[in-house]
């Protein structure tokens, strides 16, 4: 058995969870970055990932596509496996033209946005749909105009990524990962990159999109969209959770001196 | 003396002509040729598993290494010895290509690994294979960086085929020394070969503009936020990366 293949684990039946995370353990080289994170997220819900620098939280977002290839543990996607497939009774790692298929069930949202640089607005949302999807074109762009409408940005799909703010090429990243149709959406600190008075513009993206039902994984500090947006939050450091609650009792009243030590730097740091 | 008669003589000459098509011919080929070992050599590099970097990397060395000149003798005359026999043109396309193959790697390389990191993974994200990413996210963005000197290797291949005289390829410069043999119009028909190796880099000259022009669009195009300005700078580093490698 390789190790990729023990890193499937054993099959079990699906609940009524989105998403079920199992024991996820990554390493790099000696560097242990996570050690063993257990999480459950029901459709729809929002989940509000924080944590120290380092901690392990883009890491942790990365292993659930399978963008990183967990060393132990396993993710399923409404009720789905991934990076695996159950064949004769034993758990096998897929290829990589397989694991891509099931990546897109997911959509990826980034730092530093990561628009494909030689494509116009609108082609960096059609490209998936027609090359991964086969699409057919005319489809793939009036679905295209209808996500740039939804992150209010009709008027821009000849515009490079070069031409447009950090703001704007946030949210055509958004509609980017939403023309894939994704079952759970990732967002690994989509406002950090950002000058402040761009911020609420995507953040008012982010909340339209939690009220239209979908579910949601996000790392970020900012702690308003926390507590208007998300059904829980969970604090990562070391590679572990360390706390998790509501939004609400986890900010006003945390248990673990670790999170109030973080969330303390956080607020000082916001107030200055 | 100088003879303007012989010089415009010769300056539509069909043996002549003919010798300059198949410089050009053999240029194309070499590059055509080059492009797929150079892109096979240049991903094969950049892996992580052993047994394809180290072949890479071996065969880079070897070629950048060693005078092509030295290669196609080897190619021609050495490896009969060997019981391989390759005719002229054979020999010749395999010594070019593979030279010209060897540098573009370096070039494609380059290119490549001047792509940002976050565009390989927002192509994952999408559920792209790691070949898809290549295609249509890595390969066009590195065309941009690899045009220029892609450009400049063509430029000087043009001008390298004439070594594949000496396997006696009936080139230009080859045919330019058979016909001075018997017309003895030495410094008349070198001119005019000279000029028709000029005329060709000139026109590739052009032809490379454009193609430069047509792999920046979605940079040349104008600013309409200020905030767009901060975004230039990785790409200012990127020319940077560029130029230093151009002046390898
Ligand atoms: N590809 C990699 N190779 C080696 N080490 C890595 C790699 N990716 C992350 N790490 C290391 O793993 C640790 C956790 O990184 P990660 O990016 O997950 O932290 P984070 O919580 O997202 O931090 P930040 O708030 O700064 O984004 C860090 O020490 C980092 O250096
Ligand atoms: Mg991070």
């Amino acid at each position: 058995m390789t190790r990729s293949d023990a890193a499937c684990g054993t099959a079990n039946g699906s609940g009524p969870w989105m998403l079920e995370i199992e024991n996820i353990h990554k390493r790099f080289g000696p560097l242990t970055v996570l050690r063993g994170i257990d999480m459950r997220v029901a459709k729809g819900e929002v989940v509000v990932i924080v944590g120290p620098s380092g901690g392990g939280k883009s890491t942790f977002l990365r292993t659930l596509n399978h963008l990183e290839k967990p060393d132990e543990g396993r993710v399923k996607v409404d009720g789905q496996l991934i990076g695996c497939e159950e064949r004769n009774g034993r758990l096998v790692a897929l290829p990589d033209s397989r694991v891509a298929v099931q990546r897109r069930q997911f959509g990826m949202v980034f730092q530093q946005f990561n628009l494909f640089a030689h494509m116009t607005a609108l082609e960096n949302i059609t490209a998936a749909p027609i090359k991964v999807l086969k699409v057919p074109r005319e489809e793939a762009v009036a679905e295209a105009r209808r996500l740039l409408a939804l992150v209010g940005l009709p008027d821009k799909e000849k515009a490079y990524p070069e031409q447009l703010s950090g703001g704007q090429q946030q949210r055509i990243a958004i509609a980017r990962a939403l023309a894939l149709k994704p079952k759970v959406m990732l967002f690994d600190e989509p406002t950090s990159a950002l000058d402040p008075e761009m911020v609420s513009d995507v953040l008012k993206v982010m909340l339209d999109l939690s009220e239209g039902g979908m579910t949601m994984v996000v790392v970020t500090h900012e702690i308003g969209f926390a507590r208007m947006a998300a059904d829980r939050a969970v604090l990562i450091d070391g590679g572990v959770i360390v706390e998790e609650g509501p939004p609400d009792a986890f900010f006003a009243n945390p248990q673990h001196e670790r999170t109030r030590k973080f969330l303390s730097k956080v607020l000082d740091h916001r107030a200055t | 003396m100088w003879d303007w008669g012989a010089f415009f003589h010769y300056l539509h000459n069909t043996y002549l002509l003919t010798g300059a098509g198949v410089t050009l011919a053999l240029s194309l080929a070499s590059l055509a040729i080059g492009l797929c070992c150079g892109t096979l050599a240049a991903l094969m590099r950049m892996s992580r598993n052993p047994l394809l970097s180290k072949p890479a990397a071996f065969y880079i060395w070897l070629m950048r290494g060693t005078p092509v000149l030295v290669q196609l003798i080897i190619i021609y005359t050495g490896l009969p010895q060997l019981g391989i026999r390759l005719n002229v043109i054979e020999s010749s396309l395999i010594g070019l290509g593979l030279n010209e193959g060897a540098y573009l790697a370096e070039i494609i390389r380059a290119g490549i690994l001047a792509v940002p990191r976050g565009q390989f993974e927002a192509a994952r994200s999408v559920g792209m294979t790691h070949a898809m990413t290549m295609r249509i996210i890595v390969l066009p963005q590195a065309m941009r960086i690899i045009i220029p000197p892609l450009g400049n290797t063509f430029n000087s291949l043009l001008k390298t085929t004439s070594l594949a005289s000496v396997i006696s390829m009936e080139e230009l410069l080859r045919r330019t020394e058979v016909l001075i043999q018997v017309q003895f119009k030495v410094l008349e028909i070198f001119i005019v070969a000279a000029l028709y190796y000029l005329v060709m880099t000139t026109i590739w000259g052009f032809i490379q503009e454009r193609l430069e022009a047509h792999f920046s669009r979605s940079h040349a195009a104008p600013k309409d936020e200020a905030g767009a300005e901060a975004a230039l700078q990785p790409n200012a580093r990127i020319e940077k990366v560029l130029l230093s490698h151009d002046a390898q």
